[in-house]
């Protein structure tokens, strides 16, 4: 019988696995697609602690950036296109720029390397960057992965420890013993005995949680990607525009754009970000994508000549503040959350991991979980 | 008798009949590759052959990443094989 059963395998359901299996818990990983098919594989893979202000979520990003240069290492060589690439945040006007330096002043006292850009030294970083910009802050820890690469490898490396991947296998409830405690987690084909549940499926977290019995406010803020063909090294960073950090926290419905640009290894410049909240609605959208090319080319105007080969969009997992859910649920003993990583699920997922392995060991969390805890929404209590 | 349509491949002349796509016309012409990839610089020509692989990508009129298997050849059109990406010129 496995000792934890985590439901989801994309990169945080890996991590789960992973980190569990090496506290040489018994792992069974239930996957209802295929192995990253959601959100992990509808982002850019990034690794930011550049676009987070100082607090829990910096914390948890700093923790999980250690572990993903660990893990690169340990899985090497060159597992999943690790790549320390630096962000490069850039002010597109004074008084923005203004408000960068001061937001950039706060995350460095929280122990984060920034250096100040001044805007006659933007070309030295990105040459090929708008020539009228007033300066910005460039971020040296701020990487980036290959998502589906990176989540393949944690399972496997999960597998060679002993835990069990099976697709096909969609969650229906969790089955419950006489102390109320969970004693298996029912699928639409069987039953699989098991003592804990991880809930980490992503965007559909609530959804999972809601079959558990433990639902937690979990919802999907979706996001489109444009894609370049293959270009040289033309970005050498991830780029973004200052309002993102104000986006990516704001809890406006309607649609928020700000621009985002860098380059991957195989090549082709990925294009965002936007965000919209409108359900599970994946209907592409014309008027999106041109506001995102529109605002891209603003900051690299070569793009204006570059052709896109393909977008793609997905859903970020959002909670009401921000914020992940990550530690067990207190309704349901032996259900344990980690979902609601929004768009720093990719970053976060090590820590994330790590995290749950020492909570089912009762072992000692090396990072304080409390501002994660599921107990911190209104809806969820004993 | 109207004479065959050509275009240019490279500096040579590939003749080809209305409707042929470039990538038709040229291994018909018997070249088999015109890009090379971008890491390997291993040389590449049709491969699915209906537009979804992005394998035989090539240069039409100073334009690169035309797939030839789907791009119709026209008379007069200079296609040059491709290296890597086709972007040199953006090099930074």
């Amino acid at each position: 019988m496995p000792d934890v059963v985590v439901v989801g395998a994309g990169i945080v359901g890996a991590a789960c696995a992973y980190y569990a299996a090496r506290e040489g818990l018994t792992v069974t990983v239930l996957e209802r697609g295929t192995v990253a098919g959601g959100t992990t594989s509808r982002g850019e893979g990034n690794i930011l602690v550049s676009d987070k202000e100082p607090g829990p979520e910096l914390n948890l990003a700093l923790a999980s950036r250690t572990r993903w240069l660990e893990l690169a290492a340990e899985f090497g060589p060159d597992p999943f296109e690790l790549e320390e690439k630096g962000g490069l945040v850039v002010a597109t006007s004074d008084p923005g720029a203004a408000a960068l330096t001061r937001f950039a002043e706060g995350q460095r006292a929280a122990g984060v390397e920034t250096v100040a850009v001044s805007a006659d030294q933007l070309h030295d970083h990105e040459p090929n960057l708008a020539p009228d910009l007033p300066g910005g802050v460039l971020y040296p820890q701020d990487m980036q992965v290959q998502p589906v690469l990176a989540a393949v490898s944690l399972l496997a490396a999960a597998r060679s420890l002993g835990a069990t991947v099976v697709r096909g296998e969609e969650v229906v409830a969790a089955e419950r013993g006489p102390d109320g405690r969970v004693t298996a987690v029912r699928t639409r084909t069987g039953s699989y005995p098991t003592n804990a549940i991880v809930n980490a499926a992503g965007t559909w977290g609530g959804q999972v949680g809601e079959r558990l019995g433990a639902p937690i406010p979990v919802l999907p803020r979706r996001g489109f990607i444009l894609v370049t063909e293959p270009l040289p090294r033309v970005v050498r960073h991830k780029v973004y525009s200052a309002d993102y950090v104000e986006n990516v926290a704001s809890d406006d419905a309607g649609l928020e754009t700000s621009t985002v640009v860098e380059g991957t290894q195989g090549g082709t410049v990925l294009i965002g970000a936007s965000r919209e909240r409108v359900g599970f609605d994946d209907t592409m959208s014309v008027a999106v994508l041109r506001r995102l090319a529109s605002l891209a080319v603003r900051l690299f105007p070569f793009l204006a000549d570059v052709r896109l080969m393909r977008t793609y969009r997905g859903f970020r997992p959002y909670c009401p503040d921000h914020l992940p859910v990550i530690g067990p649920d207190p309704r349901i003993p032996g259900v344990f959350h980690a979902c609601g990583h929004e768009g720093a699920g990719i970053g976060l997922a090590p820590a994330t991991g790590r995290l749950i392995s020492q909570m089912l060991a009762n072992g000692q969390p090396d990072i304080d979980p409390s501002a994660f805890a599921p107990s911190r929404f209104a809806q969820v209590t004993a | 008798m109207t004479s065959q349509p050509h275009f240019s491949f490279d500096g040579s002349q590939i003749p080809f009949r209305p409707g042929q796509s470039v990538g038709a016309a040229l291994t018909a012409a018997g070249v088999r590759s015109w890009r090379s990839t971008r890491r390997g610089g291993r040389p590449r020509g049709l491969f699915c052959g209906i537009g979804v692989c992005f394998d035989c990508l090539v240069v039409v009129d100073g334009r690169p990443n035309e797939r030839a298997c789907l791009r119709l050849a026209e008379p007069g059109m200079e296609v040059s094989t491709q290296e890597g990406t086709g972007h040199g010129d953006l090099e930074v």
